[in-house]
């Protein structure tokens, strides 16, 4: 049934939500510190799991895989209720700042994943 | 009641259902107009975002769901649904991808949070914010629109920065949203290992979910994964090591 793949879904986005929570308040942050991203590690688990033992039931799957694709929609839906007025009233500071830091963070992308791919083919030999 | 104020509350009352309908109407214009009149040069979804971002300008401090009638796209494009489906792209994750690149997704965290703090703070240090609350405040603006206003809060920052900072860190967004396509195979961006690393020197999850769902879908969860942590790491940093450094190099408290 579709129902239990959006019920797994949902519970490994609460325990992420839940542990981001803890974490925030552990590190001493009034907020979720990767709520998300843990969840999103719980359910890659939980996938990986199902799939050495025994095959997640099609019909489970489906029901996460809708949520997943609709994440398209969600995207498009919240950038619509951005404060877009707000970025361009900001004035130069914000518009200067906000493009040329990120602009620099683009230039050291390809540095960083060259490490990352080196010293995974190190970790393999 | 007139026959269009029938129509309005309707719209209203089931504001998440037309939410979904002009969502889908837009989508399916952009993807017309990509084949159409581009040449499938451009993604239909690129398409559909930059004419969200339009729209979003004609509404207010929430973009177009200021007005009632679109109040439905809050919910759907809300946190709670975008973190939602966020999750569930984790379903297309493998775990050996992600092991390989552990490391460096967590280093690029560090890298990101700390290069966009010192060149965003710097940058406005030339425009004339000298001082170290005010430095530090539009740094971790240029981190997100959310590492802004909680540090500026932390330090005591007056609302005019803090406002600035909310702006830097929305123009981030906007700017990562539309350039991330164009330059993604400059900078490799087609594999998960460097989307990993993507999400975390760029941080904003909204950005980089929007960039990523631009350029390759396949790539989102990826992306995604990282970046959630980045605006934690940015709120931990800013207000604390970072403050206290700027308060050293430039002096007041």
């Amino acid at each position: 049934m579709k129902i239990y793949g959006v019920a797994l879904l949902a519970g490994c986005f609460l325990i992420g939500q839940i542990m981001g929570s803890y974490l925030g308040v552990l590190i001493g942050i009034n907020g979720n510190v990767g709520g998300v991203g843990l969840g999103m590690l719980l359910l890659v688990l939980v996938n990986d799991r199902f799939y050495r033992t025994r095959q997640m039931q099609t019909e489970t799957k489906l029901g996460i895989l809708f949520w997943s694709n609709m994440y398209i929609p969600v995207v498009i839906a919240m950038s619509s209720i951005l404060n877009v007025k707000a970025a361009l009233t900001g004035g130069w500071v914000a518009v200067f700042v906000g493009i040329i830091a990120t602009g620099a963070c683009y230039f050291i992308i390809p540095f960083l994943s060259k490490l990352a791919r080196s010293t995974s083919k190190a970790d393999q030999q | 009641m007139s026959g269009v104020e029938i129509i309005d509350n309707l719209l209203i009352k089931n504001g998440l259902v037309f939410a979904f309908l002009l969502v889908g109407v837009l989508i399916w214009l952009s993807d017309l107009a990509s084949k159409k009149l581009f040449n499938k040069r451009i993604p239909g979804v690129a398409i559909a975002i930059i004419v969200a971002l339009i729209l979003a300008y004609f509404g207010g401090e929430k973009g177009i769901s200021d007005y009632a009638i679109f109040s439905g796209m809050a919910l759907l494009g809300g946190s709670m649904l975008r973190d939602f489906s966020i999750v569930a792209t984790a379903m297309g994750v493998s775990l050996s991808d992600l092991k390989s690149t552990g490391l460096a997704g967590v280093l690029s965290l560090f890298i990101g949070v700390t290069v966009t703090f010192f060149i965003g703070g710097t940058i406005g240090y030339f425009m004339g914010y000298t001082d170290a609350v005010s430095f530090v405040t539009i740094g971790a603006g240029a981190c997100t629109y959310i590492v802004g206003p909680i540090t500026g809060a932390a330090i005591g920052a007056t609302s005019e920065l803090i406002a600035i900072s909310i702006a830097t860190g929305v123009v981030k967004t906007i700017f990562v949203t539309i350039i991330t396509p164009t330059i993604a195979k400059y900078i490799g961006l087609d594999n998960p290992q460097t989307a990993m690393i993507f999400g975390g020197m760029i941080g904003t999850t909204s950005g980089v979910a929007a960039g990523l769902a631009a350029t390759d879908p396949r790539l989102v969860p990826y992306g995604a994964l990282t970046a959630t942590f980045y605006t934690g790491i940015g709120v931990l940093l800013c207000p604390s090591v970072f403050y206290l450094l700027m308060v050293y190099i430039l002096g007041g408290a």
